[in-house]
């Protein structure tokens, strides 16, 4: 299963991407281009309202910092595949909506809630992230900054590769009951 | 409340806000957009059945008609998953309509629920006095196979209302005026308890507009205590269900992170200015800012109840929609529909020029059926107004209820009934 691939126990470093606060999901991805549930093609059009330019200029790896509310709006899980869609590693917010934090820990996009990094970071900055110890370095700004710690539930599910391995999990525990 | 709730579907006897837990689903719903997603997720769980064919919910209502091949396949998806896992409350078009008017209309929806939906206006339930919150797809396909959810236990906001409502001042002016006062934020991973002399007055289809709206303040669900307003609607939609209910009440020493107390009593109708439901006039100053508009929509999971419609055509009975403005009126679903035609309802809308269109999301979030092109503006009775979200990024989108919609349509402009 690669789904969600392996996100804890992994450093990740991308360049920055910056947005501001109540990043809605109508603007994460319109409704009209709800008619797919394929990531590469919902990527295509990731924050076409507000920066139509965005897929192209993500480079694999890269991370995108927002400010308050990030993911607000819709329930659509398009929006945390669009964004992974478009190769973002992870995202760093000063806080997020809350389907929209479960749909990302669900589908397994690395997100940090961390409010320093997300204010002081800038478009281009270099980041590096480590997923089990929260620790953000702003490698551009040479800072370090440390992101709230998921509770251990969460991090099981993070850990499963998302929620569907999760589901897996329990089932058989519950047949072996 | 809402932990009394939670308390009960787990396995704890007390939860605390803040608190992971794995809670038992009574009731679970997807769409045509979510379910798609959420079938090819649950497929690959390798499960062969769903938890239980009778507490799920599939409902075609976001892009049908089909609005294009894309949305076809989709909605296809959804029917024939249905009828492989005997789901027994799939709506077909036709049959159905938005989900949020729709499942407590037919009394699926019970007090003291746990009920999720894969669509963020789940929590529109919360006025039945249930636990009702929206989901993601992942998160539905895993209901689906287990019949349990994750969740994180809420703390509690509470919200009093006090006062006597000024005339055209409804549910959707209360819940625009708290999240004009708290923010778009202001309630993130929080329940809203709502209560107060105003709350008790309000029928259920203003209460219903108010805990729709819940998600725009960022909160995890809303909730109204049971009451005999509650109560007379469930004799209705859902006879002799009593013994399924279960009426959970606010402990006298409830913990809240905080108390809200409203006076309504100055309160007029609100509009919310692009681009954030927080960002609040009122009628009067809207008036004054002369704000000329191209098309009106009254309709979607928040304003498209029988309730509202009759509001709105009381408002253009006779009169007729203004040159410049194209007015389309959706109810919310085809009981609502057919209510509205049997009241003569259809018939003042054709007679003043709208387009009175079948059940449907559609225009609210700019899938189809009223997109708006760029530089155009719409006074709209659904629940957000982002950019983009009717249609072109550059297009502008205005909140308001009914009454202020319709007088709008009529007079070209952002408008109070009380001009005509």
């Amino acid at each position: 299963m690669s789904r969600g691939a392996q996100t804890m126990g992994t450093k990740l470093r991308g360049r920055v991407h910056k947005f501001g606060d109540h990043i809605d999901t109508d603007a994460i991805i319109p409704a009209r281009y709800l008619v797919t549930t394929d990531e590469s093609e919902l990527a295509k059009h990731c924050m076409e309202p507000i920066d139509p330019s965005f897929p192209s200029r993500v480079a694999r790896g890269d991370i995108l910092v927002a400010g308050e509310n990030f993911g607000c709006g819709s329930s659509r899980e398009h929006a945390p595949l669009a964004i992974k869609g478009t190769g973002i590693s992870c995202i760093i917010a000063k806080s997020f909506a809350r389907i929209f934090y479960r749909n990302a820990i669900n589908i397994g996009l690395p997100i940090l809630e961390c409010a320093s990094a997300a204010e002081e970071a800038e478009d281009g900055d270099l980041i590096e992230c480590d997923l089990e110890s929260g620790v953000i370095l702003n490698l551009t700004k040479g800072t370090q900054h440390q992101a709230e710690p998921f509770p251990e539930f969460m991090r099981q599910i993070i850990e499963s590769g998302g929620l569907i391995n999760f589901v897996r999990r329990r089932l058989e525990e519950r047949k072996s009951r | 409340m809402t932990e009394k709730i939670l308390a009960t579907h787990s396995c704890e006897r007390h939860v605390k806000p803040g608190q992971l837990i794995m809670a038992k689903v009574d009731f679970c719903m997807g769409n045509d957009v979510t379910a798609a997603l959420a079938i090819k997720e649950f497929r690959k769980i390798g499960v062969e059945r769903v938890f239980d064919p009778e507490r799920i919910a599939l409902v075609a209502s976001h892009y049908v008609p089909n609005k294009d091949v894309g949305a076809a396949e989709q909605a296809k998806v959804m029917r024939q998953f249905a009828i492989e896992q005997g789901i027994k409350h799939y709506y077909e078009v036709g049959r159905g309509g938005i989900e949020h008017v729709l499942l407590p209309d037919n009394g699926l929806i019970l007090p003291g629920m746990v009920y999720v939906g894969a669509d963020s206006h789940t929590c529109t339930a919360g006025a039945l006095s249930c636990f009702a919150t929206g989901i993601g797809s992942t998160d539905l396909a895993a209901v689906m196979a287990l019949g349990e959810i994750w969740l994180r236990v809420p703390a509690t906001m509470k919200l009093v209302y006090y006062g006597k409502l000024n005339e055209w001042v409804m549910g959707k002016d209360i819940i625009l005026a708290t999240i004009g006062r708290i923010g778009v934020n202001g309630a993130l991973y929080k329940a809203m308890e709502f209560t107060g002399p105003v709350i008790e007055q309000l029928p259920m289809s203003d209460r219903f507009t108010i805990t729709n709206m819940v998600v725009e303040a960022g909160a995890k669900n809303g909730i109204m205590p049971f009451d005999e307003v509650t109560q007379d609607y469930l004799m209705k939609v859902a006879p002799c269900s009593q013994d399924r209910w279960e009426v959970y009440l606010p402990d006298e020493d409830a913990q809240y992170t905080e108390v809200i107390d409203f006076d309504c009593s100055q309160l007029e109708p609100l509009v919310a200015y692009p681009y954030l439901p927080s960002n609040v006039r009122t009628i009067s100053e809207a008036v004054k800012d002369k704000i000329s508009i191209d098309q009106v929509f009254i309709g979607s999971c928040t304003n498209g109840r029988i309730e509202d419609l009759r509001i709105a055509a009381k408002v253009i009975r006779g009169r007729k929609v203004h040159p410049n403005v194209r007015m389309i009126v959706i109810p919310a679903t085809h009981r609502v529909w057919q209510m509205a035609l049997a009241e003569g309802l259809l018939e003042i809308f054709a007679e003043a020029g709208a387009v009175v269109a079948a059940e449907t999301c559609g225009p609210c979030l700019g899938g189809y059926m009223g997109v708006l092109a760029s530089g155009e503006r719409c006074i709209s009775t659904s629940n957000r107004n982002f950019i983009g979200r009717m249609g072109h990024p550059q297009s502008e989108v205005f909140l308001s209820n009914p009454a202020i919609a319709a007088a709008s349509a009529i007079l070209g402009r952002i408008a109070h009934p009380d001009e005509l």
